[in-house]
């Protein structure tokens, strides 16, 4: 294998696995959010809209991880400095 | 086939200045958001038990209780701020569900540019909050140590506002553009709909932050200024 492939192989592998464990993160992270919002919503529904502000503030919060995963996989994959004409 | 992700289509050349497709786009929702707003301005002033009076209200009411319940109290400054925030982003994403027009902020010079003026309000409030001296006070308490990190929490956290939204527009119009590519034309709706509600959302979480770290600059004031008299 030419080096340019091999950088292009690592690229791709890497951009998957970014993604991959970017995700399990970021879903991780939200399911506990969302489990601890269903429970404080079940103690105090008179709070529902704070307590649903606050919780989608930190889904946001939790879920911009994932997202920083994802720019990084797609420069990865398109915006490479290392592999030309990538 | 090579996406357009972190570049920028160019639509014409005027003189040296090129004009891309998210000038154009970003325009567009600016004088969109100008005339609507323009006409529900004039329907409460005019027909005040109108329809369209009553969804000006409606939008205005809703966007000052975001500001209100988020800051503490009322800033008719920061409403207008984070009013124009919100309605931008959202006119943006429901604009970028037209076909072939991208949201302008799917890209990162916009969505840069939205977060810059969150980094840029921040320490004009603080500052007009408690003086030039009272703001600078606050990157060195409790301890000046800690200055390097209050720096770093600022940029990283406009980093953070910029890659949050460019990252959840763009990725929702390329996962449509992708099963459009894949299967045709039915299939990608429920896709659109879920890029919709993202879109909407995105804009509820752009301006809580916004307002949340306005506020903060705000409220340090306050809270020192309390200490002080008491």
């Amino acid at each position: 294998m030419t080096e340019h492939a091999i950088l292009a192989l690592g690229s791709i592998i890497m951009a998957g696995l970014t993604m991959a464990i970017g995700a399990l993160g970021a879903a991780f992270g939200e399911s506990r959010i969302g489990a601890a919002g269903m429970d404080a919503l079940a103690r105090q529904p008179d709070e529902s809209g704070s307590i649903t502000r606050s919780q989608f503030v930190a889904l946001a919060m939790v879920e911009s991880t994932a997202i920083f995963c994802l720019v990084i996989a797609l420069v990865l994959l398109f915006a490479n400095p290392f592999v030309s004409g990538g | 086939m090579k996406p357009e992700i972190f570049t920028d289509r160019v639509l014409v050349w005027l003189g040296a200045l090129p004009i891309t497709e998210t000038m154009l786009t970003s325009l567009a929702t600016s004088l969109l958001l100008v005339l609507t707003m323009g006409l529900l301005a004039r329907a409460v002033v005019r027909h005040p038990s109108g329809q369209l009076a009553a969804a000006g209200r409606l939008t205005f009411g809703f966007l000052q209780r975001l500001v209100t319940e988020t800051v503490g109290r009322t800033s008719p400054g920061l409403e207008v701020f984070v009013g124009s925030l919100f309605l931008f982003i959202s006119g943006a994403a429901v604009l970028g569900q037209l076909p072939v027009i991208a949201a302008p902020t799917g890209n990162l010079g916009a969505a840069s540019a939205l977060a810059g003026l969150v980094f840029l309000a921040v320490p004009v409030v603080g500052i007009r909050a408690r003086g030039p001296v009272g703001y600078l006070k606050h990157y060195f308490s409790p301890n000046p140590l800690l200055f390097p990190l209050h720096v770093i929490s600022e940029l990283s956290r406009t980093l953070a506002l910029a890659l949050r939204l460019f990252g959840n527009m763009m990725s929702g119009h390329l996962i449509v553009a992708l099963i459009v590519a894949l299967t045709g034309f039915i299939v990608p709706v429920p896709l659109m709909a879920l890029d919709l509600l993202i879109g909407l959302l995105q804009a509820y979480i752009f301006s809580i932050l916004a307002s949340v770290y306005i506020g903060a600059a705000i409220q340090v004031g306050e809270g020192e200024a309390k200490e002080a008299r008491s």
